[in-house]
């Protein structure tokens, strides 16, 4: 279980938000809401431990995050809006890389896999530099596909992506909410995902 | 349980370390930059100064000392620049196994491409300066035992430095001052090996600072990384 409370952000002298808080249970689902602007990068970089927040604290379980990342941080997969992938590598040496530091030792066959899934199967030997836009954004993504963590943030993850991308996504967001998994999601698209209970964050000061 | 940890440290370790290699062999072109660097510039003083055997020899040791130490410099903004702008920075400090060892591995990776082949290039550089042979040894393990140690520290300052504007003269400001006890012991060595003594003390202080800087110098990095990414 996830659980926030009080939080606030500074950036500067700026107030973003302050006194958010929620619980997310397993199988649930948050929707962050936004204007541009309005701290929702931010809200999620400090569940992650990126952030330290202005004021509040985040638990998972009982315990504070930054007291017990050791628990914590296996259990998490984070995507942001920078795809975190090299361009000098391909896309396949990329999602090894990324999984293999999440501490999942995966084949280049499941790697594949997780690549095909996401319908990106065939730039899998392709530098990284030379896709497009949304083709980036779906190498990042596959490894939701290699993942066995029960939290995943995810920034913007519908961003460039096509239709039929969208909707596989979507799909595989309630497979693994049905799974007992929890997701936090930011997005500006309508998109419809099932979870066993839905709840929305709006951010303001 | 504790073995398994131990695999999974290994296994990040070495990912992180293979990753890095993989990139600089894709991108030849940067270490080709710092060695070149380091060629030219301890190249110059003898083309300025003259032929002369005796002055060369003399400032030989200083001279070669600080191209390695601006060369292994120039090179230490590029250290976690790319990965702080596409974003693999934060997979690293998200990864659960402690973000010190993963930066060892980072700076090991920087060692092997940016130090190495430049304690392997000194001696051809040495011979411009007229260096007797034993001086030319002392060299290569003066620079074997004291550039981890500038590696390690720069980490330190490539670290802080992260995001800001013009970070590269920022690093230089910060570095170039704590490069001062290698630069010291390093010269040194090679000066008394010249003057026929022993250079077994500076080079015992040096392999002293590696060692020290190996201790701090990954978690003074890592606990800088957190500040610069927020």
């Amino acid at each position: 279980m996830l659980m926030a409370q009080g939080l606030a952000c500074l950036r500067g002298d700026h107030l973003l938000f302050k006194n958010v808080g929620f619980e997310l249970k397993a199988g649930g689902l948050l929707y962050v809401l936004g204007e541009n602007g309005s701290g929702k990068s931010s809200l999620l970089r400090m569940l992650c431990g990126l952030l330290m927040p202005g004021a509040g604290a985040v638990f998972w379980g009982n315990k504070k995050i930054k007291e017990d990342a050791e628990n914590y941080l296996p259990n998490l997969t984070y995507i942001g809006h920078l795809n975190g992938l090299k361009d000098d590598l391909t896309a396949l040496e990329n999602l090894q890389i990324s999984a293999r530091l999440a501490g999942n030792d995966v084949s280049s066959q499941e790697s594949l896999a997780a690549l095909t899934a996401i319908g990106i199967a065939r730039c899998a030997d392709l530098p990284v530099r030379v896709l497009s836009q949304g083709q980036k954004r779906r190498v990042a993504l596959a490894m939701l596909w290699l993942t066995q963590s029960q939290l995943w943030i995810l920034d913007e993850p519908f961003t460039a992506l096509d239709v039929a991308s969208t909707e596989v996504l979507a799909s595989r967001l309630g497979a693994h909410m049905a799974n007992g998994g929890m997701t936090i999601i930011t997005t500006h698209q309508d998109v419809s995902i099932s979870a066993r209970a839905t709840q929305t964050l709006r951010l303001s000061v | 349980m504790k073995t398994a940890k131990k695999n999974a440290w290994t296994n990040a370790w070495l990912t992180v370390l293979k990753r890095d290699l993989l990139l600089a062999l894709r991108r030849r072109s940067d270490i080709a930059t710092t060695l070149f660097f380091f060629v030219i510039v301890s190249s110059l003083f003898p083309l300025g100064i003259g032929p002369e055997a005796a002055v060369l020899s003399s400032i030989a040791p200083g001279v070669l000392w600080v191209a390695a130490l601006l060369a292994g410099m120039i090179s230490l903004s590029r250290l976690f620049s790319a990965d702080f702008t596409d974003g693999t920075l934060e997979q690293i400090l998200l990864a659960p196994q402690p973000l010190a060892l993963l930066v060892t591995a980072k700076i090991l990776a920087h060692w092997l491409v940016c130090g190495l082949p430049v304690v392997l290039l000194a001696p051809l550089i040495g011979l411009q300066y007229a260096l007797p042979n034993e001086a030319l040894l002392v060299l290569v393990y003066s620079l074997l035992l004291g550039t981890p140690a500038l590696s390690l520290i720069g980490a330190i300052g490539a670290a802080l430095t992260l995001g800001v504007r013009g970070s590269g003269l920022l690093v230089a400001l910060l570095v170039l001052p704590l490069y001062i006890p290698a630069l010291i012991f390093g010269a040194g060595a090679v000066a008394a090996s010249q003057h026929g003594m022993s250079a077994e003390a500076h080079l015992s202080l040096l392999a002293a600072c590696s060692l020290l800087s190996l201790v701090l110098a990954p978690l003074a990095t890592a606990a800088a990384l957190r500040i610069s990414v927020e």
